[in-house]
Formats: C-alpha cells, structure tokens, sequence
C-alpha cells in the first residue's frame, strides 16, 4: 500500500507543522526516526522497517559504528568470553531491511519542526520520533568522580571500550591487590549486573591473583539474586568478597581518582583498581528534548511507550520511566515491539494488539552456575505493573545450573539476532 | 472493581477500547488513612520506622512471617514463618481479613477488616514501603492480572442450587459450611458473580493456591455457577 503524502498529511491533525518541515518536500513516505542504536532503537528500527515492507522510512541515528552488548560483558571480564564476542555492527540493518543508519550524535531535537538536530550540523525530519539513548550519569553522583576520571577508575557501564580497560587494569593488578567496586543507587541499569561482575571478577582473580580482595561499597541494602550472589561468593569464591551496605557507611563514599583511594563512613582505604558505576538517568538528549521529569527519566503511556509529553515521540529502554519493568536489554527488546506495532498502526493502519511485555535477566555466578530472575508484566492505568515472577531457588542443583546457563547463551544469540538481523 | 474490568474485557470484543490487562490492587490514598486509623497504634512505615508493640512493616513484602530481628512474635508467627510463610499481596489479604484464622494464636490483637476493597487499598499504600520490582525484579507484584477471556455470559449463568449443594460435599470438607472461617476463608453468602469469578481465577492459575487451582479445574463453568448459587444461599 503506498503512502502518498498528501493523504498522510491528511489523516493527520497537525497538517500545518508537517509542512513547515525542512525535509518532508519530495518525501513519499512517512518517515520514523529512531534515536540510539541498542536494544531499544535497533529492534525498534527493524520492526517497523520489515513488518512495514517499506511503506514506512526508517532513519536510524547512532554514533557507534559497532555495538558492544552491555549484557554478558561481564562475561569478557570473567575470561569466558572475548570482547568480540559482544560486538555487533549495523550492516545488516542497513542492507537486509533498508534501515537508513547514520552515524552520528542527536545534538538537539526540534518538537515543533519535528526534526533532529545532528552533531555533525545537517537536520533530519521525522514524522514520528523513537528516542532510546539509554542512560547517562547523574553529575556528582558518587562525591570525587566525574567524566574525567572514567580511565584512572572506569564505570565500564556502557559496552565496549570502557569494559577493555577494566580488565587491563584487572590484569594488571599487583598480587593480593584490592579491587573496588562502588555500586550504584536504585534505580539503575541492569540490577544484577554490579553483583554478576563482582563474580566474574572474582571468577578471573581466582586463576590469576588468587590472594586479592574485592571492595564492594553499596548504598543499597539490597539487591536482585542477593541470596543466589552472596551464596556463590560463599561457595565459589570464599573469603574474597567483601561488601559494605548502607548500614556500615556504603552510602558515604568518596573516591580519590589521582591517589587511588576511597573513603568510607572517613575510613581511608587504599585501592588498586576502582569500579565507579554513578547513579544514572535518562540518557541525555531524552532531557534536551523536554521529555524526562525531576526523576531524570522520561514518561510514558503504559499502553504502547509514547511519551507522556509529546504525542509524536516515543521513549524506550533505560531511558523511559518504565514503572515495574528493570531497565535491561531484554526490557528494551521487548518494550521496542509494543512501541513498533503502535507507530505502524498510527503510520500505515496496521493492527495493534494489546501490548505484551516481559523481561528475564540471567547472570554467571562461576563456571556453568548460571541464575535468572524473570517477571510478567502488564499495563495498569498507572503504569506498566509486575504480575508475576519467577526466580532460581538457593540449592538447585548443579545440573540445573548448568542449564540456566545454557539457556543464557541462547537467549543472547536469540536475542542480538531479533535486534540487528 | 474487578466486576468492571471483566464486563470491559468483554467489550473488548466487541471493538470498544481496551481495558487494563492488569489493575492496581487499590486506591493508595484510602489506604494511608485506613492505616493511620487501624494500623498506625502498632505499626509504623517510613524512613524513621522501628518496631514498636508490632514490627515496623517496611520491606513486608517478599519477608518472610515473623522474621524481623528483635521483634517478640507469636510462636505461631514464627512457626508460619519457617515453615514457608512469605507476605505477598495475597497472603497479607488473607491476614488482614481475618489475623486469627490465619494464624491463630497471633499476637496481633486486631478483628480483621472485612471489605475486600479496603483490604486492596492498603496493601497498595503498604506495597510502596518494600522493595519495587524495577529495581528487584524478583519482589512481589504491584498489580493483580485481571482475569481475561472470562466472558461476562459465564457469570450470569443461573446456576442451579440444588445440584450445587451435591457439588459442596466436596467443598465442605475444608471449608466450614456454617460460614466460620478456622484457617479457611468463608465462601458462604457471597454474592455469585464474586464466587464465579473466584472460582475461574483458580481455574486460569490467575489466583494463587495450589489445592483450590486443582479443584477449581475439575469444575466446569455449569458447575461454577451451580456452586455460587448453592453457597450465596447459606450465610
């Protein structure tokens, strides 16, 4: 069915504004712009491209030439893994689905005009927006840390180069040295992450530096899979892991990047290699475009992820206030589908169907002890709601593990092929 | 409220907008008064809470029965607690209605609150005060699934009375049919619509309870009916 763009403008009720657009004279199609290439913008991107059959324009804007799963590089640090085993790049979405992906950095994003404004200088039109730019940090988070201090002691929190640093400096490490991790406050990226890090740390310590010690300062009193966690730490790594919680000062901590030392509750420890994940938000240009709220996420319809401020725009992944769902790579996917179905059925007349959304985070304890926590989730009036979830039991067996862990390595493949093809 | 969400569920069909799949358990700001006035003597919730005459009830849900450190629980209590009791949105809706059916013997000296309504307003003021599943995906849900696909034509079946009363027998053997609730909840004199729907909640695992899911599926939607007929009549 071909979209002309006289009819188009016509069913739409702001005719005016779609005129007034740079770009839109001589565009035949609708056109969607997603912003951010990870799990939320690609699968966005490819599901609007290929289930429209090209009757929909879809641009993709993302700075990343290749993208570095942040899922499972907990992995490469543990030594299971090589980094490019994580690495994916945009090929496929360009050539198999038409995907029109340029590499570049949203500067800034017009909601009148409806266009976005890139680094490079050039303006890109949209008739409806998809911003997943995924998390940035929030300034002065963790007292002593700022961007500047991201290679003396790395978050290693957005995939690729940051986690090859991090574990450089890990293999670096003098024998019996200390590794720190400052863990971040609720609500962040990923929640088992910090804890499956510590153990793939740990897990890669073990074989090379087996008298070191790991630091974990937490402002949090508790976190996911903790029973499952601090029962691997126990079994698989004793006396190696230690964490301090908010009732022991693990809410006021200082680094000192030039000194490599942290400061707890006044204590002064020294360290050699320091993990800072900082509190986090949505990722920036969601905060230039007007979109987030004092909480430093964006709203959204629990329906479909429009955003709550602009009805043309679409918010997904970390970035959006997603009410129950974790913020995960798995929740993104799965958000990006809703919000796909919602923008065709808008753009082309194409069915939508009440929206599913679903999320499972697996995490690596040790060699073949693997463990998920999963949850169903449905849309309230409110906001998008936990129904029902499901987790590993303390004293499975190993056996059982060893499955969870198989089915993680499914999923990844299942998973990276659903977002880049 | 869950009367409505199903009779728009059935709307669905018929191309009216969609309903909520899920509903809020109930209106939070009723349940911050209710807890001030029935609950607050004892309890206490928020950032300065501590355990006075009974625990404070942040963290509730997901913790297991009589858990809390320095906190003089029944033995009842604890005994619950050890042997699998874990506060979630149901089971604290079974214990409020009703403390000392649930677990006799507690020391928490309240009558129950009755209306179901009430009871849903404050387990979603207290959900707040625990762990949320964005950030510990594994605690308790914040909403509950409204049952879907239960066409508002299975509640009004009229059901008949006579065969429903053959049908108890197998109903009776737990639950009192004089209406008193030791350890079991009360099914007489509840209006029908509400027994049906409770009925095919187990029935669809939408209700948790692993005896009442498998005798819900032995029972057929004639069956349901006849059942809440039976039983409306008793009180």
């Amino acid at each position: 069915m071909t979209i002309h763009r006289r009819t188009f403008i016509g069913a739409v009720a702001a005719g005016a504004a779609a005129l007034s657009a740079p770009m839109v004279l001589g565009q035949a199609r609708p056109r969607v712009v997603v912003i951010g290439g990870g799990c939320g913008g690609a699968t966005a991107a490819r599901y609007i491209a290929k289930d429209s059959a090209g009757a929909v324009d879809v641009v993709l804007i993302e700075p990343s030439r290749v993208y570095y799963t942040c899922f499972f590089s907990n992995l490469y640090l543990g030594d299971f893994w090589e980094l490019e085993n994580t690495a994916f790049t945009y090929a496929r979405l360009a050539a198999d689905y038409g995907v029109n992906v340029i590499h570049d950095l949203a500067a800034g994003v017009d909601r009148d005009a409806r266009s976005v404004a890139l680094a490079s200088g050039g303006r890109v039109s949209y008739d409806r927006l998809v911003i997943a730019p995924g998390i940035d940090f929030v300034e002065g988070s963790i007292e002593g840390w700022s961007p500047d201090a991201q290679t003396a002691m790395p978050h290693a929190y957005k995939g690729g180069t940051q986690a090859a640093l991090l574990k450089a400096q890990l293999a670096a490490m003098p024998e019996g040295g200390r590794f720190a991790m400052v863990a971040p406050p609720n609500p962040f990226r990923c929640p088992p992450g910090p804890y499956e890090r510590i153990s793939m740390v740990a897990h890669f310590l073990t074989t090379h530096n087996p008298t070191a010690k790991i630091l974990v300062l937490d402002p949090k009193e508790n976190f996911s899979k903790q029973t499952l966690f601090e029962n691997g730490w126990e079994q698989h790594y004793p006396g190696m892991v230690e964490r301090i919680g908010p009732d022991f000062g693990g809410d006021n901590v200082q680094v000192r990047p030039d000194t490599m030392e942290v400061v707890v509750d006044g204590t002064v420890e020294k360290v050699d290699v320091c993990n800072v994940i900082p509190g986090q938000r949505a990722g920036n240009i969601a905060a230039l475009a007007g979109l987030t709220d004092d909480s430093g996420w964006a709203p959204v319809s629990p329906d479909d992820m429009r955003s709550r401020a602009d009805g043309n725009i679409w918010v997904l992944g970390d970035a959006s206030a997603q009410g129950d769902m974790p913020k995960s790579g798995f929740s993104a996917n799965s958000q990006a589908k809703v919000a796909a179905m919602a923008i065709r059925g808008e753009l082309t007349g194409s069915r939508v169907f009440p929206a599913r959304y679903t999320n499972t985070c697996w995490s690596l304890i040790a060699t073949e002890d693997g463990v998920k926590v999963g949850a169903s989730y449905e849309p309230t009036e409110e906001k998008i709601a936990s129904v029902e979830s499901f987790i590993s039991q303390p004293g499975e067996d190993a056996e059982t593990r060893k499955l969870t862990w198989e089915e993680s390595v499914g999923w990844f493949n299942g998973i990276t092929t659903d977002v880049f093809g | 409220m869950r009367r409505a969400a199903i009779i728009s569920a059935g709307l669905l069909a018929t191309g009216a907008s969609p309903a909520p799949a899920a509903e809020e358990f109930g209106d939070r700001v009723r349940g911050e008064l209710l807890f001030t006035r029935q609950c607050s003597a004892c309890h206490m919730v928020g950032e300065d809470a501590f355990n006075r005459i009974g625990p404070h009830l942040n963290g509730l849900f997901g913790r297991a029965a009589g858990s809390l450190a320095d906190v003089s629980y029944s033995a009842p209590m604890r005994q619950m607690g050890e042997n699998g009791l874990r506060w979630t949105p149901d089971t604290l809706d079974g214990y409020i209605a009703a403390p000392q059916a649930t677990v006799p013997g507690t020391r928490m000296n309240y009558r129950g609150m009755a209306d179901p309504e009430a009871r849903g307003a404050l387990i979603a003021w207290l959900r707040d005060f625990s762990d949320m599943p964005q950030n510990i995906p594994e605690s308790p849900p914040t909403a509950r699934r409204v049952p879907e696909g239960i066409d508002p034509a299975v509640l009004e079946i009229a059901g008949d009375a006579e065969y429903g009363e053959y049908l108890a027998s197998e109903c009776t053997t737990c639950h009192q049919r004089d209406g008193s609730d030791r350890g079991l909840p009360s099914i007489t004199g509840w209006p029908t619509e509400d027994f049906a729907i409770a009925m095919h909640a187990y029935k669809a695992d939408l209700r948790d309870h692993a005896v009442m899911q498998m005798m819900a599926k032995r029972l057929d939607d004639e069956e349901i009916a006849a059942l809440a007929a039976w039983f409306a009549t008793l009180d």
